[in-house]
């Protein structure tokens, strides 16, 4: 049997290397008050996370606001150093590399953010924001960088004669296009992409959709698809990782998330999300009660235990590790100890 | 029009049976003029609330939908916007007549408002039992703390723990599904008669917004309040509207009870909405690289310089010379079943 829990979440037995992988990775930000700096608390942002995307695969994180989703996401790009664990690029440990070491590393490693408004310098034209990659990288100058931008404005379905055009000139999508265009310009294996498409309207959000999974099988992408719309992930996703208060609760393949969720969490975050179908009104369904905790004091043991319908006395005490509870397919709670709960509501009915 | 039924007769008979239309807005135009020129945001909608029901509202950024709320609060801000045309009825008073004190009394009264962020409409350096309670004292001219009294009595009937406690609290010291819950609490205290819930849940985490929909159901069965669900999440719609009204570019383009919006959908737009949302149960047994969305192409058109004919005709993929050339009329196809195309017979038929 698997010695960790890593090591069999991430599935490697001599076969193909994961693209990424991350073991273990936290990410706390202390909370500093006066004027000396004192350390009076700890948000545990990101504690203990591992995972990882194999070549041409989109995994999924799926959360609601503060479970650390976006800070997994920007940890892992080295973007926030992280405060313990590893992050393995092709296998090599990039953890401790500064930022002169991690350059030959982010042309492989891009970014797409949510907010189409703020992520792009309102100063520089659509073509100088899509080219800037290709200056600092020192890959192309002149008339061999306007026509890789040309065609790069072309694969993201913009128009080359808007090059010269500033970013209040676009719509939100085409915006956001911008901002795909410009993660694409180095050529990356992996991009993580946070939110990208929650502040679109539906028919754009659509189309931004259909542009990730088309580049996706064009260029053979991996992506890291950061959101809380769980239909969003579950179409886009190969795999997805729910996470809560930091840590992850569920990690499977994304039929198996929908058609038999392990972790008490994730069944009500399916349970909860409005179905847009004239039978919804009748369905049946767990409402959670009470609010997420805060990250700053989260509860002991099971972070969910607060809000669980099925708690147990040692949920209070003891963190239920991710555990392989069916092949492929990793829950973290105390309700599979005894072999697999499914349905979870067996227990309490 | 049904003016001679004065706002005092109104009052004296608030029995209103079920079904029966409470608020109606009658061809209403609201534009916006600007150095740029006038934005039609709302241009010629018309609608009704009835007793009891709840309305969902839908369309993307743009459409108009929370413009229609605001003026029939009439809180449009002038200038430089104004209702240029059209009447708001409330059992059949026409709102639009009444005086800016009159119209006092209706908000917050008879017709309640609560929007997308709860913390910009409430009062961060006031407590929300007093928040509530200022209300409260104001319309049903109660002194400070029966008023009070009532204001905890509603906050335990929004479920916040420890009402009591939590009449203290400043908004900042509560979550956002709290502050939410809080604003329901402050609309619905002097028992309105419609409730416009702008964007409500749109803030707010998926199980925080499963909560507070459960929440304005039991409360909707309590009061009876008619509630106007304005939102662009097609799931919020069809799990809680009775009816459905779909708005482009400041227009109504389709209405139909919500059964029959999402089993046969008859504009264009309607269709193109919902084939390009991602659906759970689809989306998680589907191969992930083998189904494409059914996207809408293009973008909403500015609404200062629309296109001749049906706004949604450059994105339409039925479009005809016919669409180019005039706007189509709102026909009821099937009865409660209104759709302005030209083709909607057509596509009616196809479906069925």
């Amino acid at each position: 049997m698997s010695a960790s829990p890593e090591a069999a979440a991430n599935g490697s037995n001599g076969v193909a290397p994961p693209l990424v992988e991350v073991r273990g990775l936290k990410k706390h930000f202390p909370i500093v008050k006066g004027l000396f700096g004192r350390t009076v608390g700890t948000v545990y942002a990101v504690d203990g996370v591992s995972f990882h995307i194999d070549p041409g695969e989109t995994l999924g994180l799926v959360g609601e606001s503060g479970c650390g989703k976006s800070t997994a996401g920007r940890t892992l790009l080295k973007l926030l150093e992280p405060t313990g664990g590893r992050i393995l690029l092709n296998g090599k440990d990039i953890t401790g590399h500064d930022a002169e070491q991690m350059l030959p590393y982010r042309r492989r490693m891009q970014m797409i953010y949510q907010d189409p408004y703020a992520s792009l310098n309102p100063r520089m034209s659509a073509g100088e924001i899509v080219g800037e990659p290709l200056i600092i990288h020192r890959i192309a100058a002149g008339d061999e960088r306007r026509d890789r931008v040309a065609a790069l404005f072309e694969r993201v379905g913009l128009r080359p004669e808007h090059m010269a055009s500033y970013p209040h000139e676009f719509s939100g999508g085409q915006r956001q296009r911008i901002g795909i265009a410009r993660a694409l310009a180095l050529s990356p294996e992996l991009v993580v992409g946070d939110e990208p498409v929650s502040a679109l309207d539906v028919s754009i959000q659509a189309q931004i959709i259909n542009l990730l999974m088309d580049l996706q099988d064009e260029l053979k992408l991996s992506y890291l698809f950061v959101a809380h719309d769980l239909a969003v992930v579950e179409h886009l996703s190969h795999r997805v990782a729910v996470m809560y208060l930091g840590r992850i609760v569920e990690l499977t393949d994304k039929t198996s998330l929908f058609e038999m969720p392990l972790h008490p969490y994730s069944e009500a975050l399916l349970a909860a999300v409005p179905i847009p179908k004239a039978s919804a009104r009748s369905r049946k369904r767990v409402i959670l009660k009470g609010d997420v905790p805060s990250p700053i004091n989260p509860p002991s043991g099971c972070h969910f235990h607060t809000r669980c319908l099925y708690a147990m006395a040692r949920c209070r005490q003891e963190v239920p590790e991710l555990r392989e509870v069916v092949p492929g397919h990793f829950a973290s709670c105390h309700l599979h100890d005894g072999g697999v709960k499914f349905p979870l509501g067996e227990l309490v009915a | 029009m049904n003016q001679e039924v004065s706002l005092a007769e109104a009052a004296e008979n608030p029995e209103v049976t079920p079904g029966e239309n409470l608020l109606e807005i009658d061809d209403l135009r609201t534009h916006f003029f600007s150095k740029a020129g006038v934005v039609r945001a709302v241009d010629g909608v018309s609608y009704a609330v009835r007793s009891g029901e709840t309305l969902g509202v839908v369309g993307e950024s743009g459409c108009g939908k929370s413009v229609t709320a605001l003026s029939i609060l009439r809180l449009v801000a002038n200038p430089p916007g104004r209702i240029v045309g059209g009447a708001i009825r409330l059992e059949g008073a026409n709102l639009l007549d009444l005086s800016e004190s009159e119209m006092e009394t209706i908000r917050g009264n008879e017709i309640s408002m609560i929007f997308q962020e709860p913390m910009t409409s409430l009062n961060p350096l006031m407590t929300v039992g007093r928040q509530i309670s200022e209300a409260i004292a104001l319309h049903q001219r109660l002194g400070p703390r029966e008023a009070m009294e009532k204001a905890i009595e509603m906050l335990r009937r929004v479920s916040i723990p420890e009402p009591q406690r939590r009449a203290h609290a400043y908004p900042h010291q509560l979550s956002g599904g709290m502050r939410q819950r809080v604003m329901i609490a402050m609309a619905l205290s002097c028992n309105p008669k419609v409730l416009i819930a702008d964007e409500p849940t749109t803030a707010l985490d998926v199980t925080i917004q499963a909560q507070i929909l459960e929440l304005m159901r039991e409360l909707q069965e309590d009061f009876g309040t008619a509630i106007m669900l304005i939102t662009h999440d097609m799931g919020v719609v069809a799990e809680n509207a009775d009816r459905v009204v779909v708005m482009y570019a400041g227009r109504k383009v389709e209405e139909a009870s919500a059964k029959t919006l999402f089993e046969n959908p008859g504009h264009p737009y309607t269709r193109g909405l919902l084939g390009s949302i991602p659906k759970l149960d689809v989306a998680a047994r589907i191969d992930t690289h083998r189904h494409r969305l059914n996207e809408i192409k293009g973008i909403v058109p500015s609404l200062s310089h629309l296109p001749a004919g049906c706004t949604f005709a450059p994105r339409c993929e039925f479009a005809t010379e016919a669409c180019r050339t005039a706007y189509p009329p709102l026909i009821e196809h099937r009865p409660g079943h209104t759709i302005a195309c030209w083709h909607a017979d057509r596509l009616l038929a196809e479906a069925s």
